[in-house]
């Protein structure tokens, strides 16, 4: 029946419970407009409510019927979950169903009550008029009502569904900066320095802190600068140095003037543990990171190079990992076009990876509004 | 003679603190060889042959387990006993179970002093039950002794977990099946269809893609390959090798117990490895 709820795939149990609840209630605006017209006219109530079931039931159906297939056929209107056909149509659809619908249920209520009431086909031009008007204004008032419903149902899915994938986002991220291999390799490292070595391995207590508190709290709020940004690095770095040992060297360049600038923060922590994870620790002999960020213009220019393994050649076009598409999704959120972030083997011997990501160069911190959706 | 030990692992404060662990439990123990990656500790451990190897999971290049499979292969059919083997991990609740079903003992990073006691003992007694096997015919000469009878635990042990963790691991990869494989010449790309595919061979950090007319070289590892290949068609018969089982002329069992293939449309014999040798029985 509902051929549009079928080309979206609602499951049909939902499907028929919804229009059962709309079948309801049109009967009960049916049993209203009974009252209402016996109230008025002082006719036998049985007669009249069978009319007013009928008429209200056949004209629901038409438009029903009528507004499903149209929105199936037709390129759909998102604000009513692709179930509902824009203005025009629905006024065609309305007036249609309302005519047909109040000329079916009429005849069906002569054949149950034996009466030879005049439908809009054959009576009276005035009387027509009459008897049209008030099948129309309940069926617009009707539809109208059940179209608000479904759009504001869909709207809050739509809100929901947002919220939640938001909230997956938030927690994936999380998850993929306290991995648990990382964390039980860092404290492993933490438990052997402790009878060693105790001042460093106090001096990588602090950093584990550092490096908690930040990938708990930071990632929510909503800049921050980018000396700040890589201090956040030299702590994870400063973690790996003592895991990996001589395998692992870093370096940092930060130029003077864009120490001030703002960038989203841990921004750049999934690059870095990308440049780790793929680059340097399946790499026997180990190598280099380099984190440099410059101004260029009216362009903030981070780059995170590493002398890795480079780039896995994967079998298929790969998505890039679950972190560096978080890095690419949230420059588009907070910047547009205007920022960019690209991921190519580096040029020149030494080979591995070089990341660059270019932002617009600003000092006041970047509104958060559009970074998290709540 | 004192029982000596091989140790696997990349991170170095965290291989010198477990040799200096076990010299404080095991003081006999001797660590012959700490190495950083799974390829040093498979060349190490074939030349060096310990009674035991602590094998890191995670490494460079070629992790444990894989170094591991590696040394079952490898190992020589000469007397000298399999070394017992303990894996090391941070955090892999997969490999923990395939650990436990396949009887291998393991223990966790950081390594709990308690833990590790727990693993020498063990080791220990493993140790004196081998020397006991070991010390009664040796008087007699029975050329498959006790040396042999311990890689065929050990191979079983191994087959156990591979099996184990493939399946184990399967959920996590929903890996695309592969139709063709895409292999670049120059400037052009050649689509090879599977089904032209006469075997894979590993080679270094490439695969080659033989083919009855040709050769070609992916930049692919196997271990990424293979869980794209249909494993009803595409057998694995080594940890460098993976065969279309169609492509099969015969397999054919040496008396040393060494089985190889011959192939159609290909001239070389492929050697099956003892860890997949059990595929190739008559039906």
């Amino acid at each position: 029946m509902d051929l549009a709820a079928t080309a979206t795939a609602e499951p049909s149990r939902e499907r028929w419970r919804r229009i059962a609840m709309r079948g309801l209630r049109v009967e009960a605006a049916a049993l209203v407009i009974a009252v209402c017209l016996w109230a008025t006219f002082h006719q036998d109530f049985g007669f009249t409510l069978i009319y007013s079931v009928c008429i209200s039931t056949m004209c629901w159906l038409l438009i029903d019927i009528g507004r499903s297939a149209v929105a199936a056929w037709l390129p759909s209107d998102p604000a009513g979950g692709g179930r509902w056909p824009g203005g025009i149509w629905m006024v065609a659809i309305v007036g249609v169903g309302a005519v047909l619908g109040y000329a079916a249920g009429n005849e069906i209520a002569n054949w149950l009550t034996g009466l030879q009431l005049p439908g809009p086909f054959n009576s009276g031009p005035r009387q027509t008029l009459s008897l049209l008007v008030m099948a129309l204004v309940p069926a617009i008032t009707i539809t109208y009502f059940f179209r608000s419903r479904e759009t504001i149902a869909t709207q809050r899915q739509a809100v929901e569904r947002a919220e939640r994938q938001a909230a997956e986002q938030q927690l994936k991220l999380l998850e993929s900066q306290l991995e648990p291999h990382m964390l039980f390799n860092t404290l492993a490292n933490l438990r052997a320095l402790i009878a060693v070595d105790p001042a460093r391995a106090q001096a990588m207590l602090d950093r584990l802190i550092a490096f908690l508190r930040a990938s708990l709290a930071g990632s929510r709020s909503g800049a921050q600068t980018v000396a700040v940004e890589l201090e956040r690095l030299r702590d994870y770095l400063a973690l790996m140095e003592v895991r990996m040992g001589a395998r692992l060297a870093t370096r940092f360049a930060l130029a003077a003037d864009s120490a001030a600038a703002q960038v989203p923060p841990l921004l750049l922590q999934p690059i870095v543990e990308n440049s780790i994870k793929h680059g340097l620790e399946p790499k026997k002999e180990g190598g280099r990171i380099e984190v440099s960020a410059a101004r260029e213009g009216k362009t903030l220019v981070i780059r995170v190079r590493d002398t890795g393994v480079g780039a896995a050649v994967a079998l298929a076009p790969g998505d890039g990992g679950f972190g560096l598409g978080h890095v690419r999704e949230r420059l588009a959120t907070l910047y547009g076009s205007a920022a960019s972030f690209e991921l190519v083997p580096a040029d020149d011997a030494e080979g591995g990876m070089l990341a660059t990501v270019r932002l617009p160069f600003t000092v006041e911190p970047v509104l958060p509004a559009a970074a998290s959706p709540r | 003679m004192s029982p000596r030990a091989l140790i696997a692992e990349d991170e170095p404060l965290l291989a010198a603190t477990l040799a200096a662990e076990l010299a404080a439990l095991w003081p006999e123990l001797a660590v012959v060889a700490a190495v950083g990656d799974g390829q040093s500790a498979v060349e190490q451990t074939l030349a060096l042959r310990p009674d035991v190897c602590f094998l890191d999971i995670r490494m460079p290049e070629m992790s444990g387990l894989e170094a591991a499979q590696a040394l079952a292969e490898d190992w020589p059919d000469d007397d000298s006993p399999f070394p017992l083997v303990v894996f090391v991990t941070a955090y892999d609740q997969y490999a923990l179970q395939a650990f436990e079903r396949a009887a291998f003992d393991y223990v966790l990073k950081p390594v709990e002093t308690t833990r590790l006691a727990q693993t020498c003992a063990r080791l220990r007694s493993a140790l004196a039950a081998r020397s006991h096997v070991a010390g009664a015919p040796a008087a007699g000469a029975a050329p498959t002794g006790a040396g042999s009878s311990g890689l065929a635990a050990a191979v079983e042990q191994l087959r156990t977990l591979l099996a184990t963790s493939a399946a184990t691991a399967a959920p996590a990869g929903p890996a695309e099946p592969l139709r063709v494989i895409q292999a670049g010449i120059g400037n052009a790309i050649h689509m090879v269809p599977l089904d032209e595919v006469v075997y894979f061979e590993a080679a270094d950090k490439y695969i080659r893609v033989l083919t009855a007319s040709r050769e070609y070289l992916i930049r692919v590892a196997l271990r990424e390959l293979l869980p794209r290949l249909d494993p009803s068609r595409f057998w694995q018969i080594h940890r460098g090798t993976v065969v279309r089982a169609d492509a099969i002329a015969a397999a054919e069992r040496e008396d040393s117990g060494r089985v190889t293939l011959r192939l159609q449309g290909r001239p070389e014999k492929l050697v099956v490895s003892r860890l997949h040798a059990p595929r190739f029985k008559a039906m």
